[in-house]
Parts: structure tokens; sequence; C-alpha cells
């Protein structure tokens, strides 16, 4: 069986007489299954700085049933399959690894119901983050965790990364906000797990099953939990000399018991960076600006934000603003969420890092950070969700240049290092993806990952679905170690 | 170093009290000792270490014991100002986790499983496994303790957890009112902490600061004449649960005397929940977990988690 599919996995395909390529047109129908050169090169990568892809052919299913039958076509040609939303994943959990079958959740974009008394919407995997939201806002509601790509990345992506986002520091990251979801298991059955009631009974296979990296199956419908939309919201920009003072002040207002809907810390070369881009009115002489939303109803807003600043001058803010209009709001966001595409007029590549530390060690990390780019001599941004302590150290460089991306992952595995040391943890909201197995063992124990391996066997027995990902070698399938002679150059 | 890989004298010996053979379940405080069944009689009884490891407030996590008790848990948060989403029915940390189930302020507390952020237990083997991680954000692997939370003790021996804890708001109030719509209630409101009804009366927890709570008091007065009382009502005994939109059904499903948890789902009612169908591809995943788990069944055996 192993050496079957590893056999398979490294022939050739792609040829007009490819059984599995015939037996996937007639599941569902020739123009949704696509093997040429072009679209096989697009999806060997994904948004991750990582190669070592190599793509099978790639299905648009738009049903349960489709997606269905690729799994079964899959095991009858000992075939594996990676699910595949927005491909925005920044860990390369959406790397093809040995030629799979690519399963685009592209097509299944609907909207199936929304259930106002029940408080839940139904989506299918391919529905854009911000289109939930968009939806739902003129009923009353919303979809809270709002991950700085939610104008592109999917919900089916975000059930599998468990994704986070600014707004996640008060309301919880994507898993506590996902009710149910039909999820067809990698040997083509299909298993409802959770339910809207109020504690569904059984294993919690649902939360599970979030944050899995697709190696647990493909989530066919979600229902998501509706929240409702804020009476009140005020948005905060407070500026300081050091990084330190911001840092220390998220500590501070998180201390003194104040659950703001979101903290997040911007350095100056950030803040420059994004001003140059879309010009959201951030002070460029300050060393750090701390972006503080409060939402809830409008008294409480207000005291709240009379008190987050109030904490920010005894730490040393030098300004606190409060923002006037929904346009001024905006913009502030709009300036923390275009961070990233504004780093494109600085370096042509970067590297974003995630990472969690306690808040309170949050000063002393951004310290070592700061250190070990000036040392591997790179160049570091900060711009990360300070009130979570996740860490989104953002390594610049230029790919063309020899020897760069050696420096970015060697300054990348210190900062790593740095958080566990800490107290923290690998991975904050991208997940393990291809980018930190081999770390996975620094915070584990072998009977740690032996214990994850069981959960994804209950699932996957045959590791068929997005093999190769989260667990480092030697605690994974026999196959996975099979497969990870492909990708060596990923850390190349 | 990272915590996780500490070496802990308080749950290896924990891990050698369990051991790698024959049948072995934990008692805590045996509120809910019924829950999935009677334990084997062979099995043998044993308890979970006690105690409150490392309380870091500023940071809003606990590191506490399986053994302790929820109420001693709760009286060192509530010097710092915190809660968590425990329910306390006079039982331990550990037994209120293998149970899963959720306060009855789950609006305003939380639901437990999302309070759950690293849980250290001993598995059928004997060892002693680390899940999740010690920080409030963590997708770092598999989520462990999710499938743990909720699971009875069957798949592994609880020892230690570590806790996501929260402020305990400026203020709270509890009104009732007769003969008015709990929907229209629970609607007019932004954040309630319950909203509860036996078929008759609705009751009401207001959580935050006095003036929002004036300003919810207010949105209520448009939907029925709210009068202030001390706390909850007493909950029957059984425990069902059913989506938020069915409660008002309940009166024609034979639950006896009720309180329904309003835009929850939660009904404790006098008569039990009739069975409810599995789905049968779940099942075979749940037998599955169950069996790589503990592939002897020596944890907790007689005890089933309904699927």
């Amino acid at each position: 069986m192993v050496m079957g599919l590893f056999d398979s996995l490294t022939r050739r395909r792609g040829t007009a007489d490819d059984p599995l390529l015939a037996d996937l047109a007639s599941a569902l129908s020739p123009d949704r299954v696509r093997a040429d050169g072009a679209q096989r090169a697009l999806m060997a990568k994904d948004a991750s700085v990582f190669g070592g892809g190599v793509a099978g052919p790639t299905c648009f299913p738009t049903s349960t049933a489709e997606v269905q039958a690729i799994m079964r076509i899959a095991t009858e040609h000992d075939s594996a399959i990676v699910p595949r939303g927005a491909g925005t994943g920044l860990a390369g959990g959406a790397i093809p690894l040995g030629a799979p079958i690519v399963v685009s959740t592209g097509k299944m974009n609907r909207i199936l119901e929304v259930d106002t008394e029940n408080r839940v919407a139904w989506v299918e995997p391919g529905v854009i983050n911000l289109d939930l939201s968009t939806h739902l806002r003129p009923m009353g509601f919303y979809f809270a965790p709002d991950p700085s790509s939610q104008s592109v990345c999917t919900l089916g992506g975000n059930v599998a990364n468990n994704s986070g986002g600014p707004h996640c520091l008060a309301y919880g990251v994507t898993d506590a906000h996902i009710l149910a979801v039909e999820v067809v298991l990698p040997d083509g059955e299909v298993a409802m797990l959770g339910g809207v009631d109020a504690e569904p009974q059984g294993y919690d296979l649902r939360g599970a099953f979030v944050g899995g990296e697709g190696t647990l199956g493909i989530a066919t419908r979600i229902a998501v939990r509706l929240t409702k939309n804020p009476p009140a919201v005020r948005t905060l920009l407070l500026s300081f000399d050091t990084v330190r003072a911001a840092a220390e002040t998220v500590s501070a207002v998180i201390a003194a018991g104040v659950v703001p809907a979101a903290l997040e810390v911007m350095d100056q070369r950030i803040t420059v960076a994004v001003e140059n881009f879309v010009g959201a009115g951030y002070p460029t002489d300050a060393a750090a600006v701390l972006l503080a939303e409060i939402e809830g109803l409008p008294g409480g807003v207000e005291i709240d934000a009379g008190r987050i600043g109030d904490i920010g001058r005894a730490n040393g803010a030098t300004n606190v603003r409060v923002a006037q209009t929904d346009h001024e709001r905006e913009l502030l966001w709009r300036g923390r969420k275009t961070a990233f595409g504004a780093i494109a007029q600085l370096a042509p590549d970067y590297y974003l890092h995630d990472t969690v530390v306690p808040r309170s060690a949050l000063a002393d990390v951004l310290e070592q950070v700061y250190e070990i780019a000036e040392r591997h001599d790179v160049v570091v941004m900060n711009v990360f969700h300070a009130g979570d302590g996740n860490l989104h150290p953002l390594l610049l460089f230029d790919a063309r240049e020899e020897g760069t991306l050696d420096r970015v992952h060697a300054a990348g595995a210190e900062i790593l290092r740095a958080s566990l040391a800490a107290g923290g943890v690998l991975s904050g909201e991208h997940g393990i993806g291809v980018e930190k197995q081999r770390f996975m063992s620094e915070m584990f124990t072998d009977a740690d990952l032996e214990h994850q391996n069981r959960l994804r066997r209950s699932f996957d027995p045959e590791c068929r679905s997005n093999p190769g990902k989260v667990l480092p070698e030697g605690h994974s399938c026999a196959d996975i170690q099979a497969l990870r002679a492909v990708p060596t150059e990923v850390w190349g | 170093m990272s915590s996780l890989r500490s070496d802990d004298p308080v749950l290896a010996s924990f891990a050698e009290l369990v051991g790698a053979d024959g049948p072995v379940s934990v008692a805590g405080g045996r509120t809910r000792w019924e829950c999935g069944g009677a334990v084997d009689p062979d099995a043998r009884i044993i308890e979970a270490p006690a105690g409150v490891v490392t309380y870091a407030a500023p940071e809003m996590t606990v590191q506490v014991r399986a053994g302790t008790m929820v109420a001693e848990l709760n009286a060192a948060l509530a010097e710092e100002g915190q809660r968590t989403a425990l329910p306390d029915r006079g039982g331990t940390v550990g037994g209120a986790i293998a149970v899963g189930e959720n306060v009855v302020d789950v609006m305003g507390r939380g639901r437990l499983r999302d309070a759950v952020l690293q849980l250290r237990y001993v598995s059928a083997e004997g060892e002693l496994v680390t899940s999740g991680g010690p920080v409030v954000k963590n997708v770092t692997g598999y989520n462990l303790p999710r499938l743990l939370t909720g699971s009875l003790g069957t798949l592994g021996l609880i020892g230690e957890v570590i806790l996501r804890t929260n402020p305990i708001p400026a203020a709270s109030r509890w009104l009732a009112a007769e003969g008015i719509s709990p929907a229209a209630a629970f609607d007019s409101l932004y954040a309630p902490g319950a909203v509860l009804w036996n078929g008759v009366t609705t009751w009401v927890l207001l959580e935050g600061h006095p003036v929002d709570i004036d300003a919810e008091m207010a949105a209520l007065r448009s939907v029925g004449s709210f009068a202030e009382v001390d706390g909850p009502p007493d909950l029957p005994h059984h425990r069902w649960s059913i989506e938020p939109a069915e409660v008002c059904e309940l009166r024609a499903r034979a639950a006896g005397e009720f309180v329904a948890s309003i835009g929850v789902g939660t009904v404790w009612a006098t008569e039990p929940e009739p069975a409810r169908l599995g789905d049968s591809t779940v099942t075979q995943v749940a037998a599955r977990v169950k069996h790589n788990f503990d592939p002897t069944g020596r944890l907790n055996p007689g005890r089933q988690v309904p699927r």
C-alpha cells in the first residue's frame, strides 16, 4: 500500500489518456478538471515563501457529492488530495506535496442560509470571509474573525487554519465561531461534525477538525455563528517614543481588566511604509503606534476608551488620538490591513512570521527580534496583534540576492526559539503547514506528537488528505516520510 | 526552554498512579458521576492532583491541577477580579472539563471548551501528554484539548489545565418578568449574560458597566415590566441540548417542568432528554478515536460518550 501510493504519487501525470484525469472529468465535467502546465504551476505555490510543490490535476467541484466522488476516485487511484481555498496561507499548508489532486473550493461559494433565529449562517467553503460579513451587516450581524486577507481568503481556509485576525482579541479565533461542519472524509464518507444545538453530544470532532490544516478531510458546508453588530465603536491611535512603551501599554490595558475588541501595534518602519502607500494618517515620527478599538454599548465604550488613553499616557504615550468620524476610523484600519501590501515598495519579497508569547513578555521578545534580525543582516518590521501577544515579525528580502533566503530562515528560526523560550508557542494563527514542522519537536515531546498523530489517523487512516503537513518526520504516516523526499528544496 | 517540557514531579506521580495496565477511572466531586453510564466496578478509582499552580492575572490565564475544587479556583480568581467559564456544581476542575457542560450564564462567561488552552493528561499507556499551549492564542498542531474536553475521561485522564480567565464585570443584575416573550427580551439586548425562561417567567442577567446596564434595562422595559431578583431560578436535574429556535416549542416536547436558556438552547428539565440519533459516519470516526487513544479500553470502562 505504502509503496503503491508513493509510486502513483511520483508518476508523471497530465497526459490525455491518464485514467485518473478521465475518471475525474467524467465525475465532474471536463471543463472543471484542469491539468495543463499553467494550472499545475499556479497550484504548486501558495502565498507562502515555500517552494517544492508539485500539483496533480485541479478539480473544481460544485457540490458535496462531487467532493465525495473526487475522494473516491483518489482512493481508487491511490492518490492523495490537497484542499485549496484562496491559497492565501503563509505556512505552506496548501502546497501540494507529491502531485496530489488539488480540490479547489472556488466554485462552492454560496451563502446557503442565514438563520437569525438560531444566529447561524450555513455557507459553502469557498465563500470569501469579507463577503459573508458584508451580506450579514444589514441584518444586524457579522462574522467576527477578520484575517488581514479577509477580502480574498475563504471560510473553508479559515476553518482549516483556525484563522485569527485583529478583532479575535475580544471575540476569539475561528474555532469559537464554527458551530458545525459538514466534512467529506478522506474515505469519501460524509459526516456532520458539531451542531447548531447548545451542546452537541459526543466527542468534539468539530473542534478537532477546525485547524486541521486540510489533513482531516474537506469541509463542504459550514455553520458559522453570527455576532451582533456592536452599537458603538471607538478607535484610538496612541503614539510612543519606543516600541517597549507601546508593548507595555498593551500589557497594562489587559492587566487593568479592559478587554478591547482589538489592540494592534505597528513599529515606525511599517507606519512609514503604510503612510506612503495609503495615507492612513499615522504619525511617521513615532517609534510605534498602538491602534486600539473598543466595541459595545455606548456608555462603557466611552469609559474604556478613556481608560486606555489614560493607561497609554501613564506608559509614555506622546499622543492619543480618537477617530472622530467613521471615515477616519476606516482609514486607520485600512492602514493596518494593507500593511503587507505596503511592503512591496520596500523589497520584492517578505516573510511574515507568526508566534505568540505571554503578553508580559512582549517588550522583551520584541527587543530580541530586532537584535536577531540585525545580527542576520535582515530588515525586520513589526505589525502585530499585541493584545493576544501574537507577534508578526516581517522579514524583508530580495530572493534574487544569493544567500538572502538562508539568512531569513536562520533569523526566523531564532525568533521561533526566542518565543518558545519566553513561554510562547510556534503559531498563533498561520498554522504549521510545511513551515514549522521541524520545530514541532521543540515544543512537544514524542508522546505529545504521537497523540496528535492519533487524532489525524482517526480521520484519515491512510494519510490521503494533504499529506506531509503539520507533524514532523517520524511522527506521521510512513507515506509522508516517503513524500518528504519531494520538497527538500523547501528549506533550500 | 518552554515550560511545556519541564519535568513536573506531581504530574509524574499522577502518571505513575494511572499506570499502564488495568481499568482505571478518576473521581472528582462525583457531581456528574452518572454521565455516560456507570463505570465498570473492576475499575480502580483514583484522584487527580489538586492546587492552583500559577496564576498570572495580567495574562488572564491560570494553571491549575485537575483535582482542584472549582470553588477554590473561583475564590483565587475573584481575589484578582477574574472568573472562568467552569460551572461550579461542587466538583473539580478536571471533572468539569471531562463533562464539558457550560455555565448557566454562558453568554457572559463564554463556553467551557473555548476556555481550555492547554491540557496535560495521562494516556492509556501511562504517559504524560501535553496538548494545546500556555498562551491565549495558539494553532500549533492538532487541537487535542477540544477532543479531550467533554470526553468523560475515555481518551486520557486529565492532570492539569491552563484556562483562559476573564474580568468580572463591574456590575451585574438579575431581573425577571412574567408573561412576556423571552425571544423579544433576548432580541432587545446587545450582550446579556443569560436569558432564561420557564414557560411563564423570563429571567435576564445584565452585566457590564453600570451605565450600560441602565441602558439595557431601558431596552428591556419596552418588552415588559422587569423587576430585580436575587438570581436565576433553581434548575431541574436533566439537561437537554436543542437548537435555540426550538425552545419555543418545548411545551410540546414532554420536557416536564423546564428552564430554557434563550439564544443558547440548553434546557434543564424534570424529564430526561429523548435519545438523539447519531450520524453513523461520525460514530465510526468516534470509534476510531477511542480505539487509537485507548486501544484496550482501560480508561473509564463502561462509560460511553454518546455519539
